[in-house]
């Protein structure tokens, strides 16, 4: 387990490990990304109430769950990066950020294009729309403040701090729509009651919250290897990579 | 574990301990404001404001949409199955409105206990499903009922 932990810590070693997991990671995704939107747009039934425009779940539900579960990874990468002064945790702490916030702001945009038709309003300050507005702030806020710091170890723990303090929102977004009185609709799926989605309905749906797990995967392997190599770039193994190609 | 790694620990354990405590203590001090809309038992019991631009959210009663024939005004009744209060409109409707069906609307609580509305928005609920299976849920509770 901790030979593994200073294994990650290796640059050279995550450098390589990822540009393999990706070499078969990216096709798959993007595979089944094609297959799970052509199942979910052309090939299920329209809802009974809201027509054609429910389809725009299998990329709202998907955006929404992964950007909320990728703030606990990055979190998560922002505590080790305090209690360890792992670089390899700074850097993956940096990549995760643009990527939560670009499913965020993905989440909003389609959930008012979907709004506007079916509440009859782009925007309500209801407390889902408003703490997922929050949780974008927090990723962007992340990314701010880890580059206005001149000294990056610094950066990262003034970074690590604010994404471990924005952990508190993740079980408020949750829970808002049983806590309050929101416009926004209860979890159609739960962990404990099933789900509220007829099964035809529902099977795209998971297979498109699974590729959007794996394209999160993709892009911050992706983004971690491009900030190695920077930060890297006068060292002999990143050297070696250049002379080799 | 070394000692400093140790301390850092314990600060990033109280940091999102008590960051969480007093962010749940301001939510819990602000749940009232939290909420879009007051349900209609509150209306009526008086907990909200009259005079005052509110939300109030609930069912649209079954068979009490009225619409006027040679305007876009509509009045309605919306439930919460406990207390229920009476909606006059005068704009547009969202295309899921309709009766049996929750609404979210914005206006003002005249003095005779009916509400002014100037926006109408509907609440969608959890269930999704294929036209045909609502269909035959429909029949099948028809049936359950004796029709």
């Amino acid at each position: 387990m901790w030979k593994f932990f200073h294994k990650l810590g290796s640059p050279p070693w995550f450098y390589s490990i990822a540009g393999a997991i990706l070499r078969w990671l990216v096709p798959i995704t993007l595979f089944l990304l094609i297959v799970g939107y052509a199942w979910g747009l052309l090939f299920t039934a329209p809802d009974f109430r809201q027509g054609n425009s429910y389809r725009i779940m299998y990329v709202h539900v998907p955006a929404a769950v992964v950007a909320l579960a990728g703030y606990y990874v990055m979190a998560l990468a922002g505590a080790i990066c305090i209690i360890w002064n792992m670089k390899m945790a700074e850097i993956a702490m940096r990549a995760t950020a643009p990527v939560g916030a670009l499913l965020t702001l993905i989440a909003l945009v389609t959930g008012g294009i979907w709004g506007k038709p079916t509440w009859g309003a782009w925007w309500v300050w209801d407390a889902r729309t408003t703490s997922m507005l929050i949780l974008l702030f927090l990723y962007i806020g992340v990314i701010v403040l880890y580059e206005a710091y001149e000294d990056k170890s610094g950066g990262s723990r003034a970074a690590g701090i604010l994404a471990l303090v924005g952990t508190v929102n993740i079980p408020i977004i949750y829970k808002s729509v049983d806590w309050w009185y929101s416009l926004h609709q209860p979890a159609s799926i739960t962990f404990t009651g099933g789900s509220a989605i007829e099964s035809s309905m529902l099977y795209p749906l998971l297979l498109m919250i699974t590729v959007f797990y794996s394209l999160f995967t993709c892009c911050v392997l992706a983004n971690m290897r491009v900030s190695l190599i920077k930060r890297e770039s006068r060292s002999s193994w990143v050297r070696t990579l250049v002379e080799e190609d | 574990m070394h000692p400093a790694r140790r301390q850092r620990l314990g600060v990033v354990l109280i940091v999102v301990f008590f960051s969480s405590l007093a962010i749940g203590l301001v939510m819990y001090a602000m749940r009232g404001n939290i909420n879009l809309f007051y349900p209609p038992s509150e209306v009526i019991a008086g907990i909200a404001p009259q005079g005052k631009a509110i939300r109030i959210g609930g069912m649209v009663e079954d068979k009490s949409v009225q619409r006027s024939t040679d305007s876009l005004k509509v009045k309605f009744v919306i439930t919460d199955f406990q207390a229920s209060v009476e909606v006059i409109y005068d704009g547009i409707l969202p295309d899921l409105f309709g009766e049996g069906q929750g609404v979210v609307v914005l206006g003002v609580l005249g003095s005779d206990g009916r509400f002014i509305a100037n926006e109408v928005l509907a609440k969608h609920d959890e269930n999704y499903m294929p036209p045909e299976i609502a269909d035959s849920l429909k029949m099948s509770k028809k049936i359950s009922a004796g029709y």
